[in-house]
């Protein structure tokens, strides 16, 4: 056993930490700690930075631009990163897509689609769920239809985070209709600004507009940008979902949560003694802190073995169920923590390029609005009983 | 970074699962359990030549490994295989006897790893709880000497002891950290009584009483009044163990669920057929494996100072504690009227970890002990 990051890991830690204190613009990392919403601007403007390092994607090969950092280095950047606030990347197109097109993909589609991803030229979004699509990901009704070099598309997606500011739908569409209902799938990339696209705000239950529906009529893709074979989407959109989950444990952003909610224990007063004292809060605190600090091990544990197999496995699956319940029991901890406080709906003050004043501590306007959004955590990636159906079939073999 | 043992403790772990597998299967283990000493005196003697007990001590002290990853590599097949014998006491005890360098107690500690002798730890008194402090056993000094009396309670394997080593206060009041003193006795001496029994889990114990015992100053341990130090730290190798054994108990009773739920058949299909099971089972994978890394973290933190080691084996024993409990009673329930009964293999290592929880601290004791080790900050 060799428990400890080695020197070599210890002086990228360094790296990273310079890196994020002379990098990250503090007004940034004040707006993430606060749950505080990020223009597309502002998100953009941390991804430029990255990319100006070739930290944007790092994950990738380098013949496309990346670091092919070790999974102990990914595992640093993306803790230290997190812990430092840094407002996350947008997930779909640099850890969703491109490893599908960089296992799946034609060259030609690589060297089309990743450049553009670390110049910001494209922002993706995530074309899967349908209304009659959640958890069951395969009954999507979305058709595909193939005209000449084109395919037209119609139908409905769903649950689109962040489709407000995307230019580009990677989808999930029906080109088969025989055979079992995960047969008949492809993948294929959808330009969005055309007619037949239309996007419209879902506003969930904290007041924020993150997610929306998005309704193709006769909407068009070149045949070039259908990835890997037809009618064999499953298959990537599967492998998709595994580095999703990945991402779901979330140890970073979950010390930086806990990191809040430890101030706000020590300056809200309960008799007169720092919330932090009192033994109930304290309890609760601690077996936070302990089973985050396990997850962590665990993260490491999972990442270092599917190193080791060539991609992340069905145990991507605990990491998910684990991080999402832990992160859920860190807000709805800071939530109790305000007190009343917790109470006033504070989501102009939220918003970018707001002045609005708040009500109440400082540290308390988005923690009530964050417990809200982060309900969404056990729900989407797979809900937390999807990810126990995969870890029945590929893990108990039952 | 490398979780894995090296291939030597792989290799002593998979020997020590082997011989427990072909020498002494779980009926023997229960027949031998009933009387002192509790297990199989021969087998223990074999354990030692095998290496079990050297490699829990540094070649310093005569053994060959004596890392907490050691630790690991032994205590966890023996919790695997539900083994019986002073395993836990040799390993406290070598560490007392190891850090306090007497003559004597070297000699022990090299009988200890020789598996000729077994040296166990009476500590524990009827009103201390899981406090190291609590020791209301009086040493006085008389002459040259001194002279012992009180009670211990729940000394692991008392009835099989050669020696014990008491703890004792020679200043102070009950619950104070200085004033405790060790002393080094003979089982057989003069004004020691004992009561040996069985525990639930199989294992063996001893109550201790003590009257106007009359030691020699030159069986005493280390410093007068200075043994607390010493006793939390060869406690926490012990708790490390613990944890250990735990890790193995966990992995038979969630095979041998898996497997229950595969084979048995209700309502025309195998149960490991029903969601509600299956989701179940599902819940304690992902508990078992955070048990898991927190046993990591405590090996990872054994060697760091004595707050970040203390502090990272209470994380260990509470999720330990938690997880093995809550396995343990979802796995008899998965099992439904069968997991009830004494029978099946499976109860022993289900009542295995539900007493772990008795063993050096509970999850709130180790619970708040983190949170006092955090605030010490």
């Amino acid at each position: 056993m060799e428990l400890a990051f080695d020197a070599d890991d210890e002086a990228f830690r360094r790296e990273v930490r310079a890196f994020l204190a002379e990098k990250l613009p503090a007004e940034l990392a004040e707006r993430v700690r606060h749950g505080k919403t990020l223009s597309k601007a502002q998100t953009e403007r941390w991804q430029a930075i990255l990319s100006e390092r070739g930290w944007l994607a790092p994950d990738w090969p380098k013949a496309y631009g990346g670091q092919e950092w070790t999974v102990t280095q990914r595992f640093i950047w993306d803790y230290e990163a997190a812990l430092a606030n840094a407002p996350p990347v947008i997930a779909f197109g640099l850890k969703m897509l491109a490893p599908v097109l960089l296992k799946y993909g034609a060259e030609d589609q690589r060297r089309h689609w990743l450049p553009r991803m670390l110049n910001g030229e494209d922002w993706w979004c995530q074309g899967y769920s349908e209304p009659g699509a959640g958890s069951d990901l395969a009954g999507v009704k979305t058709t595909a239809v193939r005209e000449g070099d084109e395919y037209v598309i119609n139908g409905q997606k769903t649950w689109t985070s962040y489709a407000q500011h995307a230019n580009m739908i990677f989808c999930l569409v029906r080109t088969g209709a025989s055979g079992k209902k995960q047969d008949g799938i492809s993948f294929i990339l959808v330009d969005m600004n055309q007619p037949g696209v239309e996007v419209r705000p879902i506003i969930t239950l904290d007041g924020e507009h993150e997610v929306n529906e998005v309704f193709f009529t006769d909407a068009r893709a070149p045949v070039a940008n259908l990835v890997g074979e037809e009618n064999r989407g499953w298959t990537y959109a599967k492998y998709l979902l595994t580095y999703e989950r990945t991402q779901m444990a979330m140890v970073g952003s979950s010390s930086a949560s806990l990191e809040l909610l430890r101030e706000i224990a020590r300056t809200e007063t309960k008799r007169g003694r720092p919330l932090a004292d009192d033994p109930y809060f304290a309890a609760r605190l601690a077996k936070l802190e302990i089973e985050l600090e396990n997850l962590k091990t665990t993260t490491l544990r999972v990442v270092a073995a599917s190193a080791a197999g060539g991609g992340p496995g069905p145990e991507s699956s605990m990491l998910k169920i684990k991080g999402t319940e832990i992160r859920q029991e860190i807000l709805s901890l800071a939530r109790r923590a305000l007190g009343p406080y917790a109470l006033p709906y504070q989501r102009e003050v939220l918003e970018p390029g707001s002045n609005a004043e708040p009500v109440g501590p400082d540290y308390g306007v988005g923690v009530t609005a964050s417990y809200l959004n982060a309900r969404k955590l056990t729900i989407y990636g797979g809900s937390n009983e999807v990810q126990r159906n995969i870890i029945t079939k590929a893990i108990l073999k039952l | 970074m490398d979780f894995h043992l090296s291939d030597e403790q792989r290799t002593l772990s998979d020997t020590l699962a082997r011989f427990f597998a072909e020498r002494l299967p779980l009926e023997r283990r229960l027949a031998l359990a009933s009387t002192a000493p509790g297990y199989s005196v021969e087998a223990w003697r074999q354990l030692a030549e095998l290496g079990a007990l050297g490699a829990l001590f540094p070649e310093a002290l005569g053994g060959y490994g004596g890392s907490a990853a050691d630790i690991l590599a032994v205590f966890e097949p023996l919790g695997a295989a539900a083994a019986a014998g002073p395993f836990l006491p040799s390993l406290i005890c070598g560490r007392l006897l190891g850090a306090t360098s007497s003559d004597r107690g070297g000699q022990l500690l090299e009988a200890i790893i020789a598996g000729e002798t077994v040296v166990t730890l009476a500590h524990q008194e009827p009103r201390s709880r899981y406090d190291l402090a609590h020791v209301a056993t009086r040493a006085d000094r008389v002459g040259d000497g001194w002279s012992l009396s009180g009670a211990k309670a729940v000394a692991p394997w008392g009835d099989a002891a050669d020696h014990f080593i008491i703890s004792a206060r020679s200043a102070g009041e009950a619950a104070d950290e200085v004033g405790l003193t060790l002393f080094l006795v003979p089982a057989d001496a003069p004004g020691l009584r004992l009561r040996g029994y069985l525990g639930i889990d199989g294992s063996r114990w001893a109550e201790l009483s003590l009257d106007g015992m009359k030691v020699h100053d030159n069986q005493r341990l280390g410093d007068t009044g200075e043994a607390f130090s010493l006793l939390e730290a060869a406690v926490s190798a012990g708790v490390l163990a613990i944890c250990a054994d735990a890790l193995g108990a966990l992995g038979v009773v969630r095979d041998s669920t898996v497997e229950y739920l595969r084979t048995r058949v209700q309502f025309g299909q195998p149960i490991g057929a029903f969601q509600a099971l299956q989701h179940r089972m599902a819940t304690l994978l992902v508990e078992i494996e955070q048990a898991r890394s927190a046993v990591i973290n405590a090996v990872a933190a054994f060697d760091e100072d004595r707050r970040e080691r203390e502090r990272a084996v209470a994380a260990a024993k509470y999720t330990v504690g938690r997880v093995a409990t809550l396995v343990a009673e979802e796995a008899v329930q998965l099992h439904g009227g069968i997991g009830m009964t004494w029978e099946l293999p499976l109860s022993h290592s289900v009542k295995r970890l539900m007493m772990l929880d008795h063993l050096f601290g509970d999850v709130d004791h180790h619970l708040e002990r983190y949170i006092q080790l955090g605030r010490a900050a």
